[in-house]
């Protein structure tokens, strides 16, 4: 053994490790990420509907939306959604719910302060920071170029 | 001068020691699998009453321990050490099983290894004529294992296909200076060996070339060959690990084909269970260990065994200061005679 190439080695283990579904994998994101959206436009459509401006549609569709990524990811089946339809789970703003809701209940056993609190953001942390840090950006070069 | 020294690393053992008891407790899933009519006890509820996994894991480990104590006709009075470890940091699920059991306490990390080098540093310390009566027990629980190792449970993640399940469960083991067997008759400790693969969802081929080197060196010490054994079983290599050391062995001239699996592979089952490339965790080689080997010997259908449990030992922290995995395994022989 203390002659293993590593690259060779690398070769080997590519050889043996199952290649991912890519194409089972893209169209079942596709069909979950287009339910959860339709679903969304359904609330949109309805909110509309009843009245409400352009504004308070988007800020209640939001809040219908991570409400039931929230809901669901509590009675444990967002995860089950998640491993179906991958990227399609992960990325509309259910899948944030989802990445949010998952450490507040996994770290209840270490305390409301230092488990549920600041354990909350481990996943979506990165997301907010680079999120945020990116629209600052945008927005400094959307003045300093449209100004 | 070292008397019981084979070879390079291999110790064989003089007054070799006897297994007396066992005991394995496994989670629901566990149960579930190909394995389930060779455990003692399956659980319901892997939380088992407790408020957390981690006192879960210890439970079902304290309660392994004093199983195994009661299989073998003994009482905790009579047990010189207990040799544990498991997966959680700094050991708590032993550290806590061990406080609730009050015998001289010896914590292991060895990650999924630690099966046998409990089993190995046991076996030594009965020979050496240290102890008449050891433990040997680790465990791992699925649930304290993501939530240390990877994400929370309710997290949406998809796994890829070379990642492993981790095994809730615990198996003990207790060795003792009298018995009728099967008796630990050898012992080959295993060196770090790190092939360089820094993917933690792909431990099988990080410990592959750990378990290949064991081996051969247990064949070159020994002068035994793959055909004196009726089964050689690594700890937890899982499908991708298995096939890797299969493919390598036969180029180093050693065919296990047939006489050869890991106790990843048998735990589950991966296409009803949905488990990938199969089970790890200490429990893993414990449970496959003291539930299906243990069990199989006592009905006579394997004489002599080879059992090498594997260990990668990394943590999150360091594979994400973009380090690899270093491996190891550790090999004893199980034999139901004692030369």
């Amino acid at each position: 053994m203390d002659k293993l190439n590593k690259k060779d080695y690398e070769n080997l283990v590519n050889k043996k490790v199952p290649k991912p579904t890519y194409g089972k994998n893209m169209i079942m994101a596709f069909i979950v990420g287009g339910i959860i959206c339709t679903i969304g436009q359904g609330f949109t459509n309805y909110l509309q509907s009843v009245g409400f401006n352009e504004e308070q549609v988007s800020t209640g569709v939001s809040i219908i939306m991570v409400f039931l990524g929230s809901l669901l990811t509590g009675l444990g089946i967002y995860d089950k959604i998640g491993k179906i339809g991958g990227a399609g789970a992960a990325v509309p703003i259910t899948g944030f719910a989802n990445s949010i809701v998952a450490p507040a209940m996994e770290y209840k056993s270490e305390g409301f302060i230092f488990g549920v609190a600041s354990k909350m953001f481990i996943i979506a942390g990165p997301v907010l920071v680079y999120g945020v840090g990116s629209s600052i950006i945008v927005g400094l070069l959307s003045i300093l170029f449209k100004g | 001068m070292s008397l019981k020294k084979l070879g390079n690393r291999t110790v064989k053992l003089l007054n070799p020691p006897s297994i007396i008891g066992n005991y394995t407790i496994v989670g629901p899933k566990e149960g579930d699998g190909p394995l389930k009519n060779y455990y003692d006890q399956i659980l319901d509820d892997d939380l088992w009453g407790q408020e957390s996994w981690e006192k879960a894991e210890s439970k079902i480990q304290e309660e392994a321990i004093r199983a195994a104590v009661d299989n073998a006709g003994l009482s905790i009075q009579d047990i010189d050490y207990l040799i544990s470890g498991d997966l959680l940091n700094q050991i708590v699920a032993s550290g806590y099983s061990a406080r609730q059991l009050g015998i001289p306490y010896f914590g292991l990390y060895g990650a999924c290894s630690t099966m046998t080098e409990s089993l190995a540093l046991g076996s030594m310390l009965i020979d050496g004529g240290f102890a008449d009566n050891i433990i040997c027990a680790t465990s791992s629980h699925f649930s304290s294992a993501e939530r240390q190792f990877r994400f929370p449970l309710e997290y949406a993640a998809q796994r890829v296909f070379s990642a492993q399940w981790t095994v809730t469960g615990s198996g003990a083991t207790i060795l003792s200076s009298y018995g009728s067997g099967p008796y630990i008759t050898h012992v080959t400790p295993g060196k770090i060996i790190d092939p360089g693969i820094k993917d933690a969802s792909n431990m099988g081929a990080a410990m592959a070339p750990a378990a290949m080197d064991t081996l051969i060196h247990h064949f070159r010490d020994t002068g035994f060959s793959p055909s004196d054994y009726d089964l050689i079983i690594t700890g937890d290599l899982g499908l991708v690990g298995k096939s890797i050391v299969l493919d390598m062995m036969k180029k180093e001239g050693y065919d296990l084909t047939g006489i050869f699996t890991d106790c990843g592979v048998e735990v589950f089952d991966p296409q009803k269970q949905d488990t990938h490339a199969g089970g790890s965790g200490c429990g893993c080689s414990a449970v496959v260990f003291n539930g299906f080997v243990l069990k199989e010997m006592a009905k006579g259908r394997y004489k002599r065994v080879l059992f090498g449990a594997t260990g990668a030992l990394h943590s999150t922290l360091i594979t994400q200061q973009g380090e690899s995995i270093p491996s190891i395994c550790h090999a004893i022989t199980i034999d139901i005679n004692s030369e």
